[in-house]
């Protein structure tokens, strides 16, 4: 691996873009393949090109035989992203267990009083609304939203900005009769159905959790679930053995 | 991923310190394997490890062929694991087998 690799997948990372780095095991010669182009001495087909770009759609590295030569394929994706829309409790406990699981972690919150650097450790802390923060950072299929304000000014503007967006997961706290009394709201908006549909509300999975550090165990448990299901989509339908 | 990445981040701390450095990585693995493909272990001439390619079982053995990558620049195709038993002796003891290329950096 050449030093201008490794200098390169950092930056990548910096950028929050995704790479593959292919590398024919006979020689380590490589070349880095980002979406729109590719760099490095490893000389790119279109066979090699099409294996990179699938390997980088379903974030798998692998090994693979292209023409007698075997390439190594190792996806580079950045750090999947959780935003927590409401500096609270919850967010306290959610926080830091979503930074434990290698998540990317931003908490907002326009009031000053709940977000403070003090209050979250070594995590991103945005003192400012969130859809203004949401246009700032630019969402993608790799961030996960979570409401926790309980307050429709603070939490609808967010919601309807990660709906129209195409974040791969979107929960709200609230009771079932919170979350009808938001669609009311938000389908006013303009939020159609489907759009409505994909928000987790009640947020979490159903394992009984009370207390701030369960809820966000359970938020977080369905936030995997829903990374795993959609990779393994992606991945294509296994087969069966008959 | 991200565990990648922050070997990566050491591995350019030791280059830009002046050391021989090389990275292991998995590439293939069979059954019962402890890290998935595209697990990282970067290793410096002095044989400090960063990351890992299994639980702890055959880094020792990866480590050595690293710093001999380092010392000649050749790459390395290792094979661990081809059964229980042999699992047993080079430490893995999940029975799972794991192919790890080793390769220079610079």
């Amino acid at each position: 691996m050449k030093t201008e690799t490794v200098t390169a997948l950092q930056a990548a990372r910096v950028e929050r873009r995704a790479v593959v780095l292919a590398t024919r095991l006979s020689d380590a010669s490589e070349t880095l393949i980002y979406p729109d182009r590719a760099e490095g001495t490893l000389a790119t087909d279109a066979a090699l090109l099409a294996a990179a770009h699938r390997a980088m759609e379903i974030g798998r590295s692998e090994t693979v035989d292209l023409g007698g030569q075997k390439i190594f394929l190792n996806v580079y994706v950045p750090p999947a992203r959780l935003i927590i829309v409401g500096a609270v409790h919850i967010a306290q406990s959610l926080a830091p267990m979503a930074s434990l699981m290698d998540f990317d972690v931003t908490v907002i919150d326009p009031r000053r009083a709940f977000a403070t650097d003090g209050r979250f450790p070594g995590v991103k802390v945005m003192q400012e609304w969130a859809d203004e923060a949401f246009e700032k950072m630019g969402l993608d299929s790799s961030t996960a939203v979570v409401t926790l304000t309980h307050d429709p000014k603070l939490d609808d503007p967010a919601l309807e900005y990660a709906l129209k967006s195409d974040v791969f997961y979107v929960g709200a706290l609230g009771s079932r009769r919170t979350h009808a009394k938001r669609q009311e709201r938000l389908t006013e908006a303009g939020i159609s159905a489907e759009q409505f549909a994909r928000i987790h509300g009640p947020v979490g999975l159903n394992i009984g959790a009370k207390s701030p550090a369960e809820i966000a165990v359970s938020i977080l448990g369905q936030i995997v679930e829903v990374r795993a299901r959609r990779l393994e989509a992606l991945a294509g339908p296994k087969v069966v053995a008959a | 991923m991200s565990d990648a990445l922050d070997v990566l981040d050491q591995v350019g701390k030791w280059k830009n310190s002046g050391k021989g450095v090389a990275v292991a990585t998995v590439i293939t693995t069979w059954g019962s394997s402890p890290r998935p493909v595209g697990s990282q272990l970067g290793v410096d001439e002095s044989g400090a490890m960063v990351g890992s390619v299994s639980g702890g079982c055959i880094e020792g053995a990866v480590v050595k062929e690293a710093l001999a990558a380092i010392a000649d620049g050749k790459p390395r195709l290792l094979d661990f694991g081809v059964t229980d038993e042999q699992a047993w002796d080079v430490g893995l003891a999940c029975g799972g087998k794991v192919q790890v290329f080793v390769e220079k950096v610079g």
